[in-house]
């Protein structure tokens, strides 16, 4: 219930939506402002953005723990530049790579509203309604609903469309959006320290101070393999682990989202656990093994998937309370070949030949041996 | 006999007994307990104390917000002396003069100052000092843990001199390789009480986030040498708190 008499002690839980929606639609700025004060940018991926309930918190830092058989971590990295370039925010790019400007011609572009997708929205809008009308008279099995689409893909087309982009990977962003940018690009595999990148960021964010209630440029800082073994300050374990508690410091008073990946499996335990606690929004890739028959058998959809996305940590504005999430593996898909989409796993009708408990014992053996959900 | 504004506290201040002088919680990746420390930060100053609050976590709008949500005022009690707030997150800052022990000294210095001036003062209440977190305090020492136990056994030595106790947080999952357990180990040793999130083993739930284990050394209080000493629960955390149930005992 809602606090009573002007009363700032005791607010319960519930919050009154300050949110404006029309400011939500300010898409220039490309910022949605959600409860409780917090600001979101979008990933770049929508599926993302709905199941971290609106997008990347400005002021928090990302981390993606690289899964070193796969490269996906990079698509997700893409998406999220992308979208910055798309929104005209800043860009800090920084790689373990020589040439960190090669990088921005791999982004993205957006998906070309076209006819075709038009026809995919109307086609899910309609399905969904059918799908209203028809659960009174036919029982859906949960696992089926995913089919029926998103109806809030078709309601808040519009909005949707400002805030956060679907991205066609396989079209590379315009040139001339990336030339009249703010984007600076840094490499760190020759950097003996990581002050250079330090002073990099400190500058970078020094012009995107936080302001309560406005919906100001939003910043995007992008770290691409921080801890990349060909990194010269690979060694400095404690050295790596202070720059992304300052930048975290940082970004904390800023109006800016830093995302960092690294390759976990090349860190120590201890440290890996240190900079795990570190991320207030914590994410890792996990790779399909391909021509897997067990998952086949057990997971809907396997042939199409490309990877695992787990989310462990969600971040929240100044709230003590975990976020539960109904999912937390997620499977990564490329709809169409071109955009990155994030499903539930479903799992595939139990095949009634081979016997109901002989199947089911084998799906649970291959699920305790390789899944880790 | 605490009162806990908001049910729930019951199991927990149970387990944890008349004011213990040192508190370590220990938490992991999958189960946070800063929740814990929030609820024991309300204690302190609910009970008419003071405290000293050493955040290198968050910055104080977050603390303040979360507390408020559980019905402490912050802001109030920083205005009115009662909490003195340490914002650490840049710490030991841009200029640095001297070694980070330099640094330490000098927070030490100030924190020994206010327990001083509370003991001093008319109101002699309990003075509690907080630490969010341990772990940080060795990345601000750039991994020199003999600093950072050093300053720990500082603020330990002022717990029995002075009416004072101290409160710790540490990720215990950054600790599990044997060669470097020396920070967790040293402080389970002087710990009075170590409270323990862990998630559960079946996962993550919407009803349980974890569950809590509670150690009472018992070490401050005859009575409390042959009272329970292990305590063993679930929990849910809440914004305004959170809940302790005995696993099964959820309705």
């Amino acid at each position: 219930m809602a606090a009573a008499g002007g009363r700032t002690l005791g607010r319960s839980s519930f919050s009154r939506a300050t949110s404006n929606p029309v400011a939500s639609s300010s898409g220039a700025s490309g910022v949605k402002i959600g409860p409780n004060g917090a600001a979101f940018v979008s990933s770049g991926i929508p599926d993302l953005d709905r199941i971290l309930g609106g997008g990347f918190l400005l002021g928090s830092v990302v981390m993606i723990m690289e899964d070193a058989d796969v490269p996906h971590h990079l698509l997700l990295l893409r998406c999220f530049m992308s979208q910055g370039v798309v929104h005209k925010q800043p860009l800090l790019f920084s790689g373990a790579m020589k040439e960190p400007r090669l990088f921005l011609g791999t982004l993205p572009a957006p998906v070309s509203s076209s006819k075709e997708d038009g026809r995919y929205r109307a086609m899910g809008a309609a399905a969904s309604s059918d799908g209203q009308a028809n659960d009174e008279g036919l029982r859906i099995a949960w696992q089926y609903k995913k089919y029926f689409g998103d109806d809030s893909r078709a309601e808040h087309k519009d909005n949707k469309q400002e805030f956060s982009n679907d991205f066609d990977l396989r079209k590379p962003l315009e040139r001339h959006l990336l030339n009249g940018q703010n984007i600076e690009c840094v490499s760190i595999q020759d950097a003996d320290t990581l002050s250079g990148l330090q002073d990099c960021c400190t500058s970078f964010l020094s012009k995107l101070p936080r302001k309560d209630g406005g919906s100001l440029t939003a910043g995007r800082i992008a770290i691409q393999s921080l801890c990349a073994p060909q990194c010269r300050y690979f060694e400095k374990d404690w050295d790596m682990v202070s720059f992304i508690r300052s930048l975290k410091a940082m970004v904390r008073s800023s109006n800016s989202v830093a995302v960092i990946t690294f390759p976990s499996t090349v860190l120590s335990n201890s440290f890996c656990k240190r900079w795990q606690h570190l991320a207030d929004t914590l994410l890792s890739i996990k790779a399909i093994p391909d021509e897997d028959k067990d998952l086949a058998k057990l997971l809907t959809g396997y042939q199409d998937m490309v990877g695992f996305l787990r989310v462990h940590k969600v971040a929240q504005t100044n709230s003590q309370v975990p976020v539960i999430l109904e999912a937390s593996t997620l499977s990564l898909k490329l709809r169409k070949r071109r955009s990155l989409v994030l499903e539930r796993l479903n799992q595939a009708p139990v095949d009634g030949s081979s016997g109901p408990s002989s199947a089911a014992s084998s799906s649970c053996s291959s699920q305790g041996s390789q899944l880790d959900f | 006999m605490e009162e806990y504004g908001g049910g729930g506290g019951d199991l927990l201040s149970e387990a944890m007994g008349s004011a213990a002088r040192v508190v370590v919680v220990e938490d992991c990746v999958e189960a946070p307990g800063a929740f814990v420390l929030h609820l024991l930060l309300k204690r302190a100053l609910a009970s008419g104390g003071a405290a000293a609050f050493l955040a290198l976590a968050q910055p104080f709008s977050y603390y303040d917000r979360v507390l408020r949500k559980m019905g402490c005022n912050l802001s109030l009690h920083r205005r009115n002396e009662r909490l003195h707030f340490f914002e650490l997150l840049g710490f030991p800052g841009g200029a640095r003069e001297g070694t980070i022990a330099d640094s330490f000294v000098r927070l030490y210095n100030e924190i020994q100052r206010l327990v001083e001036a509370n003991r001093a003062g008319e109101n002699a209440g309990q003075f509690t000092v907080v630490i969010d977190d341990a772990s940080l305090l060795e990345v601000v020492a750039l991994g020199s843990v003999n600093d950072v136990l050093d300053f720990l056994h500082y603020c330990f030595a002022l717990t029995s001199e002075m009416n004072c106790s101290l409160v710790v947080l540490i990720h215990e999952d950054i600790y599990a390789d044997e060669e470097n357990m020396g920070l967790l180990l040293h402080l389970r040793y002087i710990a009075d009480l170590v409270i323990k999130a862990a998630p559960l083993s079946t996962g993550l739930a919407a009803d349980v986030h974890g569950q809590l284990s509670v150690v009472n050394k018992g070490t401050f209080s005859e009575q409390r040498a042959k009272a329970q000493k292990v305590w063993n629960f679930h929990f849910k955390g809440k914004e305004n708190g959170a809940d302790f149930f005995y696993p099964g005992t959820r309705h």
